[in-house]
């Protein structure tokens, strides 16, 4: 398999990669420009300065990792009693609670967001309450969950099961038992789970608008106001920071999954 | 470890925001504003018709072109090596992490009057708007959603068997005749993953067409969107319809794959 790429390849892949990466240069780029329009005016970081002053980001910011903290943790917790649960479950009723799991991800995200807004308005009616944190952590514990479950299924049906009946044969009671040997097993699904929430959690637009009420703000939803009102640089020095700290968290993750697999092998 | 007992918080959230929800929009769609039974809420959304064709059809080209760019893509990354093939991947995922609303945007910043692709046009003597028209929605969801199709079929044609490939080219296989018969028959259940998964969020997007479209690009998302503002029962008869719509590709996608395998 081991072999080199042709010419064409090569040249292939270069351009694919530029499509990829051109808009998000030219995101970073304009975040220097000392100029509002599309025209280069030299350099400058004011926009970055400006960005840091800007008291709706910095509060829609906050708002963002709380929920995703929160939505993530609670999803995870949910999601792994629920596989565990579900892996016990005998079919039909093993199919069915998987397929109704599943919905939320099958499901326009558009028409899940709608479902909730309905939901949402009318038991406010009734209880006298609006749409607002509570509800868009309800929204995203709902979305997340299915992903922990996706996540953590698959070990649970490649966990030896008898690790599990060793340890009761050895004087473990189940609680013991669980969490001595099931939980180590399945935890590499649990962490995906949980990254996989989080991520998806920071990252949703479309559900966010449709249950977030009139005042709470998220960084999805601040920036679709702020291009709603004036194109300002600003939300280029916006992309650039997320992308940065993206990309560092990322090399950060594969270098230690690269040398996690170094030591092993 | 034998007890079903600790699903029981999740069927119960399951049912309260899954289940009702649906039930919700369901009941929306086929009632008017005082509670009345009625299908005229459908009736009233026939209207959007040409909305919802435009849409498929924008879905369509879409996933058709992801497909057409990501499917030489992916085979040319499961020959490289394994190092060279994490590098892609991670390359091809990390766009992925930006927010969608900001990708659209900068092809916004690209396209738009004295942009840098307006201005490469425009240095070539062209001079035509390349902002606010279909053309300019398709661009922003290919580029949004081409990862979707690449990796799903980069992760079928890893699986190839490479002795299946050797062996075809001992019996005498050219390598189009390799590829024909088989990488290609191979890595079908990639591009019917692939497929779905670029088709589903295209066809019910909303926001690029806001922004990358013309006044004439609105796509079935922003109906939705809009429509709720003013009206919610003819907005959840039109959900409902989309949702029997995807539902239905879905089903007819993994059909599709069923008997592919089976032959």
């Amino acid at each position: 398999m081991k072999r080199k790429m042709s010419v064409p390849s090569i040249i292939y892949i270069i351009v694919v990669m530029i499509f990829l990466y051109l808009p998000i240069f030219v995101l970073i780029l304009y975040s220097f420009n000392n100029g509002k329009t599309s025209v280069w005016k030299g350099f400058t970081l004011k926009w970055y300065s400006e960005l840091f002053n800007s008291v709706p980001i910095m509060t829609s910011l906050k708002n963002t990792i709380i929920i995703a903290i929160l939505a993530s943790i609670i999803s995870t917790v949910l999601g792994t009693l629920a596989s565990v649960g579900i892996f016990n479950m005998k079919n039909p009723l093993r199919s069915i609670v998987t397929n109704v799991s599943n919905v939320p991800i099958i499901n326009p995200e558009i028409v899940t967001g709608v479902s909730f807004m309905l939901l949402f308005v009318f038991v406010g009616n009734i209880f006298h309450f609006e749409m607002g944190f509570g509800t868009v952590l309800i929204a995203h514990i709902s979305f997340c969950t299915p992903y922990v479950i996706l996540n953590v299924m698959p070990k649970l049906r490649q966990m030896d099961y008898s690790i599990y009946e060793a340890a009761l044969d050895l004087g473990c009671n189940e609680r013991q038992a669980f969490f001595k040997t099931v939980i180590p097993e399945i935890m590499p699904g649990v962490i995906s789970g949980l990254l996989m929430s989080f991520t998806y959690s920071l990252d949703d637009f479309v559900i966010t608008y449709f249950t977030r009420g009139a005042k709470f703000q998220t960084l999805p939803i601040e920036i679709y106001t702020m291009l709603k009102r004036r194109i300002s640089p600003t939300i280029n020095a916006l992309s650039t920071l997320l992308f940065v700290i993206t990309i560092t968290i990322l090399i950060i993750v594969n270098v230690r999954e690269a040398k996690a697999e170094e030591s092993r092998s | 470890m034998k007890s079903k007992a600790p699903s029981i918080p999740y069927l119960i959230w399951m049912l309260l925001f899954t289940i009702i929800p649906l039930i919700m929009v369901v009941y929306y769609a086929f009632t008017d504003k005082s509670g009345n039974f009625t299908v005229q809420t459908f009736k009233d959304s026939l209207f959007y018709t040409d909305v919802f064709i435009k849409s498929l059809w924008i879905a369509l080209v879409s996933t058709l072109l992801c497909l057409v760019l990501a499917y030489p893509l992916s085979y040319v990354m499961s020959r490289s090596s394994r190092r060279g093939q994490n590098i892609l991947t991670m390359l091809i995922m990390l766009p992925m992490w930006m927010n969608f609303i900001l990708r659209i945007y900068a092809w916004v910043l690209l396209l738009q009057n004295d942009g840098l692709i307006d201005l490469a046009v425009k240095f070539l003597g062209l001079d035509v708007p390349l902002l606010g028209n279909a053309g300019a929605v398709i661009l922003g969801m290919v580029y949004n959603y081409l990862p979707f199709m690449i990796l799903p079929i980069h992760a079928v044609m890893l699986k190839i068997d490479n002795s299946l490939i050797e062996a075809s080219k001992d019996l005498g296989a050219n390598k189009f005749n390799v590829f024909r018969k088989v990488v290609f028959p191979l890595s079908i259940p990639g591009i019917i993953s692939g497929t779905t998964m670029v088709f589903v969020p295209t066809a019910s997007t909303f926001l690029v067409a806001q922004y990358l479209g013309g006044t004439g690009d609105k796509m079935i998302g922003d109906v939705i969107e809009n429509i709720f503002q003013r009206d919610k029962n003819i907005g959840s008869a039109i959900s409902l319809a989309l949702m029997v719509i995807i539902l239905l590709f879905i089903i007819a996608m993994n059909k599709f794959g069923d008997e592919e395998v089976v032959a």
